[in-house]
């Protein structure tokens, strides 16, 4: 069995098994940084293609409004702008829900994605299923109430999840009054 | 004892799940589903023959005193780089499974299996181990997920056998995971006698 434990064999035993698997890591780290960019960039561009209009090409910003930094992104087809997205993030029931809401070039909602959420599996983790999210597809929240409907809003929150729900609502809501602030600072350009 | 008993004793005799009752949070927690389960289940089974065979190649060469440690680096080595694998070419899979990756390095199956077999046996028997009390974690787990997803939301491995109006939500959440694998235990014993 093992060898005799003594301070110099203990001492050489952790540095060297230390030492290996340090530079294994560094090297597996290496290789795989690329194709976890790769993903993380992939998994962003599928969700902003699926919140906004057809677009070709897209520009990042860091917006600070009320205290708090959005990440921003606007669309654009040749020059004109085709739509704006916002990560936006509400507290929900099992920790941030962060979503991506997209909007068309007039600032109503076109749709919206979830970016990460912990919700409850089969209850709140049901606000990423199209059956809610369909809801918020092209809802212009000028002209709607965006609430739930306990709350006097034309939202139906998912059944046993109006924690969730109102999550997202609130989460759509700030990235929409973000949206009005840009624009609105943007009209006569 | 030749390697095929080894490989049959990890998934009867000495089922990680069943009989020895090891492992219980990822167990509990991952089996949401019966792909999460076999997800976690086969995760596990990688470290599992890699520290494994790793372990039981170095034992000779490490004091007593401090095989732990060494054991622990070892795991926790393997279980980074299977993160970063899978972070890289699964991300899916890797989102699902989150905090319970890393977790696997202080998944008790792992370390018993370094310190009960790997550090007194050859690396082939060792790698067989690995191989069968992964096999029986994988296979307890998917079980779990099968029955969890079946009546918690009426779906297998994601396609929808029941009406989801019958489903039991409980089974997806904690009672659930412990109500069956309560009953699975019952089932196993009952097989086994």
């Amino acid at each position: 069995m093992a060898v005799r434990s003594n301070f110099k064999n203990m001492t050489l035993c952790l540095m060297v098994i230390g030492l290996v698997c340090s530079a294994l890591l560094a090297f597996v780290n290496q290789l795989t940084q690329e194709p976890i960019a790769a993903a993380q960039e992939k998994k962003t561009l599928d969700a902003l293609k699926k919140v906004m209009p057809d677009f070709e090409q897209v520009s990042e910003s860091e917006i600070e409004y009320e205290g708090q930094n959005y990440h921003c992104y606007k669309a654009l087809s040749d020059t004109t702008v085709v739509g704006y997205a916002v990560v936006s993030s509400a507290m929900g029931f099992g920790g941030p829900l962060e979503l991506m809401v997209g909007f068309d070039a007039q600032g109503v909602v076109w749709n919206t994605s979830v970016l990460a959420m912990n919700e409850t599996p089969g209850l709140g983790a049901k606000c990423t299923e199209t059956d809610f999210q369909s809801q918020f597809e092209k809802f212009d929240p000028a002209i709607r109430s965006l609430a739930v409907t306990k709350d006097g809003g034309e939202i139906d929150a998912i059944t046993a999840s109006t924690i969730t729900s109102r999550a997202y609502v609130q989460a759509v809501s700030n990235a929409y009054k973000l949206i009005q602030h840009i624009k609105g600072g943007q009209c006569h350009e | 004892m030749n390697k095929f008993q080894i490989i049959l004793k990890g998934i009867f005799k000495e089922n990680p799940t069943f009989v020895l009752l090891l492992g219980m949070c990822p167990t509990l927690a991952t089996t949401t589903s019966a792909i999460n389960g076999m997800s976690m289940g086969l995760a596990t089974m990688a470290v599992l023959i890699l520290s494994n065979i790793t372990i039981s190649a170095i034992a000779r060469f490490i004091p007593d005193k401090v095989r732990i440690p060494s054991y622990i680096v070892v795991i926790a080595t393997f279980v980074t780089l299977l993160q970063l694998l899978m972070q890289a070419y699964v991300p899916a899979i890797y989102e699902t499974l989150g905090l319970f990756i890393p977790l696997i390095v202080v998944n008790c199956i792992i370390l018993g299996r370094a310190e009960a077999f790997a550090n007194k046996n050859g690396i082939l028997d060792s790698a067989c181990d690995g191989l069968g009390i992964g096999l029986g974690f994988t296979l307890a787990l998917t079980l779990l997920g099968v029955v969890r997803e079946l009546l918690g939301s009426g779906c297998l491995f994601g396609f929808r056998l029941i009406p989801a109006d019958y489903s039991i939500l409980a089974f997806v959440l904690a009672p659930g995971a412990f109500i069956v694998l309560a009953y699975l235990l019952v089932l196993f014993k009952k097989i086994s006698k």
